[in-house]
């Protein structure tokens, strides 16, 4: 045993120890401030919610000749004042036509004389085109309440079951709070998360959905890694302050938070730029909320759950 | 201590044969046909998001048909379960209330060969109602393109919604051996069973409604079972069946007994449907998404492994070799390379499961890694650095893997077809959502089990195996290659 203490004072010498808990009151605002942000954002510029979860139009044109996707995208979003989805297609059966199909979801519903001017418009960017609507549907959210209970459902006891494992696993450390916070720390990173889609005017679509599953994955796991130092510097030193403790934790595993994070981010941006060279708009709606949402997980398992977490188990020792 | 250097070239060489069978598959060519051995990347099924699909339009074949929202629903429930049983996960079903239409997309691509879209369409859309007649009577009408229409008479005894479950079972004859073919099996509701209970008595007692009325001088008093307007197996009642179960026999084999299965369990259709519009659409994402996808993923993984090699020096070297691995596995599972399991479909949440367990791989070595330098620094010699190391490092690895695990299974759980594993395990909170599946979800609870699973066998496992072995080398017992100081 005085073996073992021996060697981790003489780990910790080798890196710095910063003084993280001094500072927890700045994290706490900063973070307190990001979600003001998002709430404020979502607030004034809108949700935008794609046709799965609000319903819609589908409409389909079919053309002739050649015609642009992106081309075609835009002018579109320009008519009707909606994001838009096109996608090319060709008829099976009877005689094959070549065919469009513009996907949106507008607050009001596509009037005739909104279809007409829409035609127009086309016809007038593609004069040899010989664009006709073929059909159009308004159609119901695909994936309505029933899912978003469900993902609700699932989403609480997915975090009741990470409670429950983090109270087993960090018995020695109070693991009933350090789970709780883990968990609050995971809901801030979804609201930037959330925020991210909201600011950059994203769609809330299964990509949102995507991209949220992601980083609760990230959140947890980033946390854990640092409970689990807080675990074992525990056992190697019991008699250390709480604060120490987890100053010494962190500024341990903060190197490895740090690397970890510069590799998922950068792996993130290179998608992001070839995305942006290649033009693939939609792919940006998948990577820079993901950046947002790691880099708000390393953040936020630095300087959120420790910090909460410590500010509770202070607090209750001065009651 | 035994001679481990060996061990390294092992690993190595099988991960790397691994790697290369997983990107490029194993086929051989006889004449015009290929045979498949080892399936690769390029037999990876893409979701409608990456790669497009085709896209269906049903309305009613009935003009006259003026549908409710429930039936729209219900039609919109049983496109899903049947969609699933055609063993397409990845799929969007939107309905029209104003027009009375169901839309359709899943994804295909042409050339495909192993997947028809038509007849999958056909499938979709038959009405699949489910019906008993006491005895075996039709009127058949042909009509004016040559078809023939056929139309059961008499009374319907029991429905398809008398049926509980049906399931695919081996026949076994009078004396329990098997015969060879298969039965589907139905469990009857009570209701279901009060009625089956009563016709087969009636047909016991040779009641004149149960005679089989398709040839003269017949004395088999039957039931006969219809799908739609088809007699799939007329039985003759030999005995009483008061405990609600009963089972359609017609020298079946497995794969018919349990689509047959699959049409009960997926339910009927409230009215015929028919194919209004059937197209081809692009992939959702944009045409040029894939290809974007392959390209930084390509760039990523090389500037990954770069970065971890200048920062970890050999554990780097060794980690990047069992980044490969991971992916390699992944994308494996993914195509099915194994062959027990089915290939499934890769979408852009699938994909986001890959990405994350790629980076819990890089961070599953970062952490140890970072071991081995700080305990090099305490002052240890190479052997018990590497040794604490990996020891030490274990139980946050452990613990920050098995909770993404909770997540993925969770998700899987919640979201994937009501009769898989770990649906069931959840069904006590999940089973009053009915069968409301969501593929692109439980894509990514999949991708991300299977990533973090070979987490542990590549990040873990192999990963320690390697670098153990290659500190045996004497070239590579320089202390500076593991980040450590000169002694």
């Amino acid at each position: 045993m005085s073996k073992k203490k021996e060697s981790l004072s003489s780990m910790a010498q080798n890196v710095k120890i910063r003084d993280f808990c001094g500072k927890r009151k700045i994290f706490l605002v900063i973070s307190l401030c990001l979600i003001v942000l998002t709430l404020l954002a979502s607030f004034i510029m809108g949700v935008r919610i794609s046709i799965e979860f609000k319903g819609g139009t589908i409409a389909t044109y079919s053309y002739e000749g050649t015609v642009s996707e992106n081309d075609l995208q835009k002018l579109i979003a320009d008519t009707i004042e909606a994001d838009v989805t096109v996608q090319l297609g060709e008829t099976f059966t009877g005689e094959n036509t070549t065919s469009f199909t513009a996907s949106f979801s507008l607050d009001k519903p596509f009037s005739a004389e909104m279809q007409d001017n829409l035609l127009k418009e086309l016809n007038k960017q593609y004069p040899e085109g010989k664009i006709t609507l073929l059909e159009s549907n308004d159609i119901a959210p695909a994936s309505g309440k029933v899912f978003f209970i469900k993902c609700i459902v699932a989403a609480i006891f997915a975090a009741i079951v990470l409670i429950l494992y983090i109270a087993w696993r960090f018995k020695r450390i109070s693991g009933w709070s350090a789970g709780v916070f883990a968990v609050v720390t995971l809901l801030h990173d979804l609201c930037i998360v959330f925020g991210a889609f909201v600011i950059c005017g994203f769609e809330i679509d299964s990509v949102f959905m995507a991209v949220i599953l992601t980083i609760l994955g990230y959140s947890v796991n980033d946390t854990i890694v640092i409970y689990d130092r807080i675990r074992e510097n525990q056992k190697l030193m019991p008699k250390a302050e709480l604060t120490e403790l987890v100053n010494i934790s962190l500024s341990q595993t903060m190197r490895r938070t740090l690397r970890t994070s510069i590799t998922t981010v950068g792996a993130m941006l290179v998608v992001t730029i070839v995305a942006a060279i290649s033009g693939v708009s939609s792919i940006l709606s998948f990577s820079i909320p993901l950046i947002a949402g790691m880099t708000a997980g390393c953040y936020s398992s630095l300087c959120v759950a420790p910090m909460l977490w410590v500010t509770w188990k202070t607090r209750k020792k001065k009651a | 201590m035994k001679n481990k250097k060996p061990i390294f070239f092992i690993v190595f060489i099988l991960i790397i044969a691994y790697a290369v069978s997983t990107v490029f598959g194993f086929k051989m060519q006889y004449g015009d046909l290929t045979t498949v051995y080892i399936k690769g990347m390029e037999d990876i099924r893409l979701g409608i998001d990456i790669q497009g699909g085709v896209d269906v339009t049903f309305a009613p074949a009935d003009e006259n048909v003026d549908a409710t929202k429930e039936q729209l629903e219900a039609i919109q429930e049983v496109m899903k379960s049947r969609l699933i049983s055609l063993g397409i996960n990845d799929y969007e079903v939107y309905m029209d209330e104003n027009n009375d239409k169901v839309i359709v997309r899943f994804p295909w691509q042409s050339g495909e060969e192993n997947f028809d879209p038509e007849s999958a369409v056909a499938e979709l859309g038959d009405t699949a109602q489910l019906k008993f007649y006491a005895g075996y009577n039709y009127t058949s009408e042909t009509k004016d393109d040559g078809t023939v229409v056929v139309t059961p008479k008499g009374e319907v005894v029991l429905e398809g919604s008398h049926i509980a479950n049906a399931y695919p079972q081996p026949e076994m004859d009078k004396d329990g051996a098997y015969t060879g073919y298969y039965t589907t099996g139905l469990e009857l509701t009570p209701e279901g069973k009060e009625a089956f209970k009563k016709a087969t008595q009636a047909a016991v007692n040779k009641d004149a409604a149960y005679l089989d009325t398709t040839y003269t001088a017949s004395t088999r008093y039957v039931i006969s079972i219809w799908m739609d307007d088809e007699c799939i197996s007329s039985p003759t009642v030999q005995s009483v069946i008061t405990d609600g179960n009963a089972m359609i026999s017609g020298n079946m084999d497995y794969e018919e007994a349990k689509k047959l299965a699959d049409k009960i369990n997926g339910g009927a259709l409230p009215f015929n449907l028919e194919t209004q519009t059937f197209k081809t659409i692009s992939p959702s994402m944009g045409s040029g998404a894939l290809k974007a996808m392959m390209i930084s993923g390509v760039i990523a993984l090389i500037l990954i492994c770069a970065y971890m090699i200048i920062l970890y020096r050999l554990p780097g070297t060794v980690a990047s070799i069992a980044l490969i691995g991971q992916v390699a596995g992944t994308l494996a599972v993914v195509s099915g390379w194994f062959g027990f399991n089915d290939s499934s479909t890769l979408t852009i949440p699938g994909i986001a499961g890959i990405i994350l367990a790629i980076g819990m791989g890089v961070d599953c070595n970062i952490i140890t890694a970072e071991r081995i330098k700080e305990e090099m620094s305490v002052g240890k010699n190479l052997d018990s650095a590497l040794k604490s190391a990996y020891k030490n490092s274990f139980s946050s690895i452990l613990d920050g893997n098995m909770t993404v695990i909770i997540i993925a299974i969770i998700l899987m759980g919640a979201f994937g077809v009501s009769d898989s594993f770990f649906a069931k395990m959840f069904s006590l909170i999940f089973k009053w959502f009915g069968v409301s599946t969501e593929g692109t979800i439980f894509s990514f609870g999949f991708t991300l089990l299977t990533g973090v699973f070979f987490n542990f066998i590549m990040g873990v496992l192999a990963s320690r195996l390697m670098l153990t072995s290659l500190s045996q080398f004497k070239c590579f017992q320089n202390r500076k290659l593991y980040g450590g100081a000169e002694k």
